[in-house]
Parts: structure tokens; C-alpha cells; sequence
């Protein structure tokens, strides 16, 4: 397949601070000083000599970015705020240049970096279509083709002849992504754009960005919607602080791993063990210090897998002069963007155990681990009765690896292992009789 | 399992990146561009404008002019009547304060007719002007999502000046022919067909001035408040209110330095019949006006491309 976008060694510089707002006299004051070899009256306070060492008001917002994009693929570009998507996209779509390197490209870009550009409040909804497409790069041949699909799709018919400046702020992102939506590119970025509109409208703008996709088009997708990316996309990449950090044709790989090392912080922190935890809620009586996943032969194992057995032990202390009494536990599994998943405790559908030892643990055996493969979070808890003694957010990571959970060697592709996984039984049938698999 | 690439070992702090402005343009070989519709750089060649995009976005023009004719009459009560209104009252006022109060002559032309026409003709100028120079700040918002070629707003105004300034000239034409009919000392010259000379260089002087102090505003924003002052100053440079015949001979060269004055000279000169003008005077005010409008392409070129980092 052929290459249609080219990067190369691309870099990118912005100068922080206020600008815009130089005066031309301050300019000159500044010149008028450097002639006569005095010191500059405009420089900040803290710098003391021009060009020093001091700190840099400049910023790399994308530093040495390499990249190729085929036709027909559909890039994700995942990353923190300020990482460097938006500028990425902003220098291909020639809204602004490079600090250094090039871009190659082959074919008519469109853009969707905001939908609305150009909406004029005065004019009808019919002619901001017209005017919005023009911008967008669509001739008035074209936009009046494709009109009556872009009002359909919009749901504004009866409002087309009224000016914008009526319009509900829903309809008025309706129809506004309605135009770029039916933009006629060889390559399309988009950037967010979804993010507006009611959940209806979403699910409508998500379906056909789908069909845009599997329309041979080429995209980039920039997105913060993880299920999104993953759903669209036939390869991500992850940016962080300008430079491509991560690139995997699997996008769930990529997702993972901007949840975990991104934005989890994986890669900067030491992880602090959990007697030294001081960000923790409760009384106090009885203390978390450790915890550990252990197989049944009693091997303590830092990676699950998914369908095996295991033992989750949370190591405890109780308080000199303390007696423990009804003791609970609880560990809550979420998954790295914070969807809680599952829980798991003694607590509430028993009254727990009437006393336990004074250092210990207590364990929770579960027999077939059922989340996919990935990386989550625990919260860990002590209750002792109705009162919580001790609570860590984002106690522990489960690491969890392919395993044969169906204990026939096979297991569904990464794309589809989802978030759990279920044993199932299948058949087939008539009415009349059945059959087995 | 492919972990795919990570991150190089690249430490910051000891690029030896220079400062970008010491770079020079990359140059691109034949065969290296019929490969690819688009090849984006750090710097743009010094004279970048491209016509044929120009023309590929014609519709985009041509939308971008009716926005303004519709948003200007929906925005008021009077709407079009405001194109015939402003030029009549001043015309009007001026009559009064130049003609009648300070009694500065006509050239022989009635008061009346003198200050409309110079009116019409400065109208189109400033206007044209004081918009252009607003250019890249009011359109920052569409400029910073969506790429069009920067000189279809430039053009679009002119272009939507030409229609208001077509409405006025009418209008002027109806008073000339009033005070043709009453007997007055106008004719119309041979020279009535330069007009649309006229109104392409006046075109070509808004859009050069216009697009000079509009890159210059990215950086220093407090020249937008200067723009509209110096227009009026300027038009006080220019034999607006009075005729170009009232300057003592050397001065008139001086004069000629303003491309505008053979404009309006020679707006008289075709219209009403009476006029200090001569070829010498035309030939300069062209040629300032082709070296503005080189200068202002320059450095439209140079800034469009970065100009949303700094505006």
C-alpha cells in the first residue's frame, strides 16, 4: 500500500509567555538598549544578561516526529493535554508550519479540527452550509450535491432558512459537523470533534466517522474517547511531550499503554509499599502493610492469568490495644482509565470474620480470574463491621496475561478479548431436535 | 509479544538545535514532487502567492463577499441605504466646512460635486484599507482551524469594496448628471475610461497597504488602533477636501508621492473635466502603488504561515 502522509524528522517551536501583545515601542526601546550596550528595560526580572543560560521562554511542542501513514489507514494519535496532537494536525493541515523538517503528502486533506468554522450569525443555516463548505474546501458544486444528505443527517431541515443565530447550541453542532462529515478528501483529521452533542447525536457522529473509515479514507483520529480509538483505528500511536512515545497496529496496545505509563506514571514512579501508604481513609485500628497474588501451590506470582486460580492476600496490622473484631475486607478492581469493574469482599453479604489474628492476612481465593488481559488498579479496604478502618485508592496493580481460559489452547484475538471474559457453551438446533459442537 | 518502538534516548537539554530563523529554504527537486500533492516546510519561498489556489477557491471568495453585503444589511435598520447615506452626508459636510466656511476653491467645479467625488474615491481606498489591515487578527479563529489560502480574505474585501464602491459611483453619476442638466461647467473627458484603471489600482493599494500593516499587526498589535487614525490623516495628504491645483508647483511632486492623489485626480479628471494632473503624476502613483503591493505580498508570504503562534 502506498505512502500518503510522510513526516520527517518534524519539530516544532512555540514561545511561551504573552504574546501578540509586544508593543512596537517596547521594540524599539529594547533595540535602542542593545545598540548602546545597556541592559534591556523589557526582560523579565529573573534573567539577568540576554540569551544566558536563564530559563527558555521557547517550547518544543513536538520534537523529532518520524512518521508514515498508508492509504487507507485509520491512525490514532492518543496523549496527555499539551503532548502534541493538536500541532501535529495543525501542521498537516498547513494551518501552521514546522520549526523544522517536512511533511509530505499525498492527496487533498480535510480537516475537522472544529466544527462551525466560519458559521456566520446572521446567515441561514443554508448558506453557513455553503459558506462552512467553502471554507472546509468543498466547492458550491459539491456542497449543493451532497446538500440534502447534509441536512438529513443534521435533523435541521425545518430550521435550514433561519439564521444560525437561532439555532439551539445543539443544532447548531449538528449541522456544523453534519458539513465536515460529508467532506470529499482523500485524507481527513479530526480532532475531538466529537466530544460535543447529546449521546444520541455522538453515537450518530461515532457510526459515521465508521463508515468514513472503512470507506478507504485515510484518517487521523486524535482522540482522548480510548473505546473510540480502539473501535476506529487500524494502528495508534501515542504522543508524550512531542515525540511519538509508542506506535502498535494493535490500538488497544497503544491504549494500554498510554493508561499505564502515560497516565499512570508507571515508568517515573517507585512505587511506595503500602505500610509507608499515608494517603489512606479509615479509623485505623487495623492497617493494610501488603498485599500479594499467590497460586494455589502458595507461590506468590506478580502477573495473573486469565483463567487460573489464584489468592489475593491482604497483609494486616492491628493497633497495640486494639481487638479486632467482625473483620472485612475488600478489594475493588478498576481498570486503568477508571471503570470500576469488579469487587470483591466478605464485607455486606457476611458480618465477617467474628476475630482474626493480630498480624496476618486474609484471603480471598478466586478460582477461575476472569478479566482480560491488561493491566487494572485496586483499591484495597478494611471494615470492621460498619466501620471502615482502613481504605487505599489505587493500592495495587493487577497485571493480568493470556492464559487458557477456555482450556482448549485457543483464545480470541487481542481485538476481541473485551474486558471479561465468559465461560459459554454453544449449540445448534431446530425445533425438532439438537445438535452439539 | 512486539512491544512496538519506544521512545529514543534523545536527552533535551543538550540539542544542539539552532535558532530557527538561521535556517534557509529547503529546495525540492522535480522528481521528489510529482510524487506528493503537498510538501510542507519550515519556510515558505520569499514571494509566495499562489493564483492558481486563488482560483481554485473562487467559490470561497465569492462566499466570503456575500457574507459581507448580507451581514451588513441584515446587521441594520437601513441596511443598503447606509451605502448612499455616508457618502452623501459627507460630501455634505464638507460643502458646508470647506466650501461654503474656509471657501477653498473647486477648480472651477461645482462644490457639491467636488466632495462627492472625492469622497467616493477615498471611501473605497480607506475602507478597503482599514479592513485588509485587520486581516489575520478578526479571521484568527476560522485561520487557526481550517487552511485557505490567507489572501482570499484580502481579495474578498476588495472585491465586496468594488460592489459598494459601484453603488456610490452611481450614485455619483446621478448628481453629475443633475448638474449637467442644470447648465454647470463639467464634462466628462475622454478620460472617464480609466475608471476601471482606477478602481483596480486603488484595489491593488488597499490590498498591498492593507496586507503590509495586517502581517505587521500579528507582532504588534497596538498598530490596529493605529490604522484607522492614520487613514484620516492620510486622506488629509491627499487633494480630497481640496484640488491638487491649490499646491504651488514643487510641492505637486511631493503630492505625487501619494498614489492616491492621481487616483482621485484622475477620478476628477474623467468625471468633472478639471484637474492638475499629467502623466508624470500617474506614472509615479503607479509605481508606488505596484511597490507597496510587492512589499506587502512579501511579507504576507513570509508571516502566513507562523502567523497563528503569535497572533
Amino acid at each position: 500500500m502506498s505512502v500518503v502522509i510522510s513526516i520527517e524528522d518534524l519539530w516544532k517551536q512555540y514561545r511561551l509567555g504573552v504574546l501578540g501583545y509586544r508593543s512596537l515601542h517596547k521594540d524599539l526601546q529594547s533595540w535602542w538598549a542593545r545598540l548602546h550596550s545597556k541592559e534591556d528595560p523589557n526582560l523579565p526580572v529573573d534573567r539577568t544578561e540576554l540569551g544566558g543560560n536563564g530559563p527558555t521562554d521557547k517550547i518544543w511542542a513536538i520534537r523529532d516526529v518520524s512518521l508514515e501513514v498508508k492509504d487507507g489507514e485509520v491512525l490514532g494519535i492518543i496523549g496527555r493535554n499539551g503532548s502534541g496532537k493538536s500541532t501535529l494536525l495543525k501542521i498537516i493541515s498547513r494551518v501552521t508550519a514546522p520549526t523544522r523538517g517536512e511533511a509530505r503528502i499525498r492527496g487533498r486533506v480535510a480537516s475537522m479540527l472544529e466544527v462551525g468554522t466560519g458559521f456566520h450569525p446572521e446567515l441561514t443555516g443554508r448558506e453557513n452550509v455553503f459558506l462552512n463548505g467553502a471554507i472546509l474546501g468543498m466547492t458550491v458544486r459539491e456542497t449543493k450535491k451532497k446538500f440534502d444528505q447534509i441536512v438529513d443527517f443534521s435533523g435541521v431541515e425545518r430550521f435550514i432558512d433561519t439564521p444560525v443565530k437561532r439555532y439551539s447550541s445543539g443544532m447548531y453542532v449538528r449541522l456544523a459537523f453534519a458539513v465536515a462529515a460529508h467532506l470529499d478528501a482523500e485524507i481527513l483529521l479530526v480532532d475531538e470533534v466529537l466530544a460535543v452533542g447529546d449521546a444520541a447525536f455522538q453515537k450518530k457522529c461515532l457510526g459515521k466517522m465508521g463508515q468514513v473509515a472503512s470507506g478507504g479514507r485515510t484518517i487521523l483520529y486524535v482522540s482522548h474517547n480510548m473505546p473510540s480509538v480502539v473501535n476506529l483505528c487500524s494502528r495508534a500511536i501515542v504522543l508524550e511531550k512531542g515525540q511519538v512515545e509508542f506506535t502498535h497496529e494493535n490500538p488497544r496496545q497503544a491504549t494500554q499503554y498510554y493508561e499505564e505509563h502515560v497516565i499512570g506514571d508507571i515508568r517515573n514512579s517507585v512505587p511506595i509499599p503500602l505500610k509507608d501508604r499515608v494517603d489512606r481513609q479509615g479509623i485505623g485500628d487495623l492497617r493494610i502493610v501488603g498485599f500479594a497474588s499467590l497460586t494455589p501451590d502458595g507461590e506468590e506470582i506478580s502477573t495473573l492469568t486469565l483463567g487460573q486460580p489464584v489468592e489475593f492476600r491482604i497483609y494486616y496490622e492491628v493497633r497495640e490495644g486494639h481487638n479486632p473484631r467482625n473483620v472485612a475486607a475488600a478489594i475493588a478492581i478498576s481498570s486503568r482509565s477508571g471503570a470500576f469493574l469488579t469487587y470483591l469482599s466478605n464485607y455486606g453479604c457476611s458480618d465477617g470474620f467474628p476475630s482474626v489474628a493480630r498480624n496476618g492476612f486474609i484471603a480471598c481465593k478466586v478460582d477461575k480470574f476472569r478479566l482480560s488481559p491488561g493491566s487494572f488498579v485496586a483499591n484495597l479496604a478494611l471494615h470492621e463491621g460498619q466501620t471502615l478502618q482502613d481504605w487505599i485508592q489505587g493500592a495495587v496493580e493487577i497485571r493480568v496475561n493470556e492464559g487458557d481460559f477456555f482450556g482448549t489452547g485457543r483464545l480470541f484475538p487481542p481485538s476481541h478479548h473485551g474486558l471479561v471474559y465468559l465461560d459459554q457453551e454453544w449449540s445448534w438446533g431446530t425445533e425438532s431436535g439438537a445438535g452439539h459442537l | 509479544m512486539m512491544r512496538g518502538l519506544m521512545r529514543n534516548s534523545t536527552n533535551i537539554s543538550t540539542n544542539p538545535m539552532q535558532d530557527s530563523t538561521t535556517l534557509s529554504p529547503k529546495i525540492c527537486s522535480d522528481s521528489e514532487n510529482g510524487q506528493w500533492t503537498t510538501i510542507i516546510r519550515p519556510r515558505s519561498p520569499w514571494f509566495d502567492v499562489n493564483l492558481a489556489e486563488l482560483w481554485q477557491y473562487r467559490d470561497l471568495i465569492r462566499l466570503f463577499v456575500r457574507r459581507d453585503f448580507v451581514a451588513q444589511y441584515k446587521q441594520t435598520i437601513l441596511g443598503p441605504l447606509w451605502f448612499f447615506i455616508q457618502p452623501l452626508l459627507t460630501a455634505l459636510v464638507f460643502t458646508v466646512v470647506f466650501g461654503r466656511i474656509a471657501k477653498i476653491p473647486t477648480d472651477g467645479v461645482p462644490d457639491f460635486l467636488f466632495y462627492l467625488s472625492g469622497t467616493v474615491c477615498w471611501q473605497y481606498f480607506s475602507t478597503s484599507l482599514v479592513q485588509n489591515a485587520d486581516t489575520f487578527v478578526a479571521n484568527a479563529g476560522v485561520f487557526g482551524k481550517v487552511y485557505f489560502p490567507r489572501l482570499a480574505v484580502p481579495v474578498s474585501i476588495v472585491i465586496s469594496g468594488v460592489f459598494k464602491f459601484l453603488l456610490q459611483f452611481g450614485l455619483f453619476l446621478i448628481f453629475l448628471l443633475y448638474f449637467l442638466v442644470k447648465g454647470s461647467s463639467v464634462g466628462l473627458s475622454v478620460w472617464a475610461i480609466a475608471l476601471p484603471l482606477l478602481v483596480f489600482q486603488m484595489a491593488l493599494l488597499g490590498v498591498g497597504w492593507g496586507i503590509l500593516i495586517s502581517s505587521l499587526t500579528t507582532r504588534y498589535q497596538d498598530l490596529r488602533h493605529v490604522v484607522p487614525f492614520g487613514v484620516q490623516l492620510w486622506m488629509y495628504a491627499t487633494p480630497v477636501v481640496y484640488p491638487l491645483s491649490m499646491a504651488p508647483e514643487r510641492l505637486r511632486d511631493v503630492f505625487a508621492l501619494n498614489p492616491m492623489t492621481a487616483v482621485v485626480e484622475g477620478f476628477r479628471l474623467g468625471f468633472l473635466g478639471a484637474s492638475a494632473l499629467n502623466g508624470k503624476y500617474v506614472a509615479i502613483s503607479w509605481v508606488m502603488t505596484l511597490i507597496i503591493l510587492f512589499i506587502g505580498l512579501v511579507v504576507f508570504s513570509r508571516v502566513e504561515k507562523t502567523f497563528m503562534d503569535t497572533v
